[in-house]
């Protein structure tokens, strides 16, 4: 386990307190789990994606990620389409393990409502906040 | 004695004088297929006493690929298997949240009586009053031991009960005309509930109990209202700690129209001390194959019997068995049938009764898993009452016990008196790099069962050790003993950890590989 100076949370991305990240570009938001979730659910061997096309509201459960230690229900912090799913996380899961942030993404999420998506990136921590949360 | 000093890993000192476990000769063995020779055979076919009667050629086709064996070859095959195996009957098996107790033999010497064991299970009910009466008066065993009404002995196993709980509840929703969208379901239930529930169509509501460990009925109001069923409830939950304010959440519940599903898989712990019908509970599931010394984990079918409040039992599954009084036999005279009104037995039959038009139907062929029913029944006339109340008491003792010997050397995240089990976490050897997993691993080699890991959730890292009443002293006492060394080894030597175990057949498997790309064919 990575103590809480180790781990990569980068800045320019968004924290839900349930591990995942948000990136955003334009209405485009791409979502995964954090260096925090993949160390502790250990190795990934299983993601099960959602559908193209699914419609989400924050907080809803999109997905799972099954390690040999747990199996855990995936959240998405924004509302939004479906527009893409990580089609190379099938075959090979350790992506979530090895790059959280870059090849191991889960899902993008085409938002359709300027505001909300605003007001719900409001809601999502930055990298202090959540380092904080961490802490405890 | 000098090989007791050095192991196969090559891991100096990996035995000590008081493990209990030590290397022996274990066999290699082939699949029954490459051990197949043209020819062989192991059985002969009875002389044909009938005339000869060629079948018609279409339904005919190649004769299955079986392998070609003699019985010697097929008796050392399964008894090298079985050589491999670690069950409760060869070493202590302390499985949170499993119950894996011994299996009195007297279970089994009753099940493979003949009336039982070869009954048939379409019988003509005049023709198997024995077995429909042990099917009656266990169900009334079980409602008394659960404070409940009715019993359904029908269910397969834990999960099926679970599910024949919730259509129970579902069934009641819709009776009363308004079906309800979500259950409540606590981080300290079973990990089967929300899958019972998403089933019958309901939406899992996940709330957390407090920092003790225990649910508020405050988090429990927060969320129940007239479109929520009902609440999942596991107590003593799967921290093993007990839901003490169990009676108000149920009114909670209760006064919104929901029902109450108390899990019982957790039964070992109150038998006889606390009855869940008169916690609030409405339903509830128990584990043959925990509670009441069945076989437990590829040993045999399980049973998960429900019991139910009165206001539920119309929806249980059909048949039911009803004990009936006897029409009088006209050829008996009237004073050989005053002698019988005090004879149970002649005075009273019992009856399959389908005719129940709010059942849910049927869950299971036949009458359930009835040898596993027999083997029950025998266990509870065994004990009795006092010693089923016994069996909770000492089932909570030794989890105290170890719980108190072991907090020095492991980190118990909840301390505070627990019911039949207790949760550690390798929060203490996280900082030599020692996980949960190694010394899980690393006590095979003191020749016991690793212990529940990385569940129940809610606990980072958990341990949960699940001792049960059948362990002696004794055999505690050298448990806490290897779990001392092994957390001893932790800190002078991490690297015995992480290879382990080293004494079974098999070393440390590559799980990751055989979940991320497993193998399904030979």
């Amino acid at each position: 386990m990575k103590e809480i100076t180790e781990l990569n949370l980068p800045e320019d991305i968004k924290y839900s307190d349930s591990h995942e990240w948000a990136k955003v570009d334009a209405e485009i938001i791409t979502i995964g789990i954090d260096d925090y979730a993949q160390d502790q659910l250990g190795e990934v061997v299983f993601v099960e994606l959602p559908e193209v096309g699914a419609a989400l509201s924050k907080g809803d459960q999109f997905g799972t990620v099954e390690s040999v230690k747990a199996v855990s229900e995936i959240y998405t912090p924004v509302s939004g389409e479906v527009v893409e799913v990580n089609a190379n996380l099938p075959d090979a899961p350790e992506l979530v393990n090895n790059s959280p942030y870059d090849e191991g993404w889960i899902i993008k999420i085409k938002a359709d409502d300027p505001s909300l998506l605003a007001s719900e990136l409001n809601d999502l921590k930055d990298k202090a906040a959540y380092i904080a949360m961490l802490k405890g | 004695m000098e090989d007791q000093n050095s192991c196969r890993g090559g891991f100096e000192n990996c035995l000590n004088a008081q493990q209990t476990a030590a290397s022996g000769l274990i066999f290699k063995e082939p699949f029954l297929w490459e051990k197949s020779r043209d020819g062989r055979c192991a059985m002969s076919i009875p002389m044909q006493d009938v005339e000869h009667s060629p079948l018609d050629p279409e339904l005919v086709g190649d004769a299955p690929n079986l392998p070609q064996l003699s019985e010697l070859d097929v008796v050392r095959h399964y008894t090298r298997l079985s050589q491999w195996n670690f069950g409760v009957d060869s070493g202590m098996y302390p499985l949170g949240s499993c119950t894996m107790k011994y299996n009195p033999k007297t279970n089994e010497v009753q099940a493979s009586r003949l009336g039982f064991a070869g009954a048939h299970p379409l019988l003509d009910e005049d023709l198997c009053q024995g077995a429909l009466e042990l099917i009656y008066n266990l169900e009334q065993y079980l409602a008394e031991i659960t404070g409940m009404d009715a019993v359904t002995l029908q269910p397969a196993a834990g999960a099926h009960g679970e599910l024949a709980g919730m259509l129970t509840i579902h069934a009641y929703h819709a009776k009363q005309g308004h079906q309800r969208t979500k259950i409540i379901i606590p981080d300290t239930a079973h990990g089967t509930n929300p899958a019972s529930a998403t089933l019958c169509g309901y939406q899992s509501v996940n709330i957390h109990s407090g920092d003790n460990g225990i649910l508020t009925p405050e988090a429990v109001a927060a969320v129940m209202d007239e479109e929520t069923a009902g609440i999942m409830i596991t107590n003593p939950n799967t921290l093993g700690l007990f839901e003490e304010n169990i009676k108000e959440i149920a009114q909670i519940v209760h006064a919104k129209g929901g029902l109450v599903y108390g899990d019982g898989a957790n039964l070992n712990a109150i038998m006889g001390i606390v009855k869940p019908g008169e916690l609030g509970i409405d339903v509830i599931h128990l584990n043959l194959h925990k509670t009441f010394t069945t076989p437990h984990g590829g040993g045999g079918p399980g049973s998960g019997p429900i019991a139910v409040v009165k206001a539920l039992e119309p929806f249980l599954p059909v048949p039911r068995v009803e004990k009936i009084p006897c029409s009088p036999n006209p050829n008996q005279s009237s004073k050989e049938r005053g002698n019988n009104l005090n004879n149970d037995k002649n005075s009273y039959k019992y009856t399959l009764v389908y005719d129940r038009p709010d059942s849910m139907g049927r869950l299971l062929t036949f009458h359930g898993h009835f040898g596993i029913l027999v083997r029950a029944y025998s266990y509870i006339l065994s004990m009795g009452a006092k010693g089923l109340t016994d069996v909770s008491k000492l089932a909570v003792l030794n989890a105290n016990y170890i719980k108190e010997l072991l907090k020095q050397d492991f980190y118990l995240p909840y301390d505070r008196p627990c019911m039949h089990e207790c949760v550690f976490t390798d929060k203490f050897q996280s900082d030599n790099g020692v996980t949960t997993l190694d010394m899980a691993k690393r006590i095979m080699d003191y020749g016991f069962h690793p212990p529940t890991v990385y569940f129940p959730l809610v606990v980072h890292g958990a341990i949960m050790i699940e001792p049960t009443e059948t362990e002696s002293k004794q055999t505690i006492d050298q448990f806490i003993h290897a779990f001392k060394s092994v957390a001893q080894e932790a800190k002078e030597n991490p690297e015995i950890l992480k290879s382990a175990p080293h004494l079974p057949k098999l070393s440390r498997l590559d799980e990751v590989s055989a979940a991320r790309k497993p193998v399904l064919r030979g």
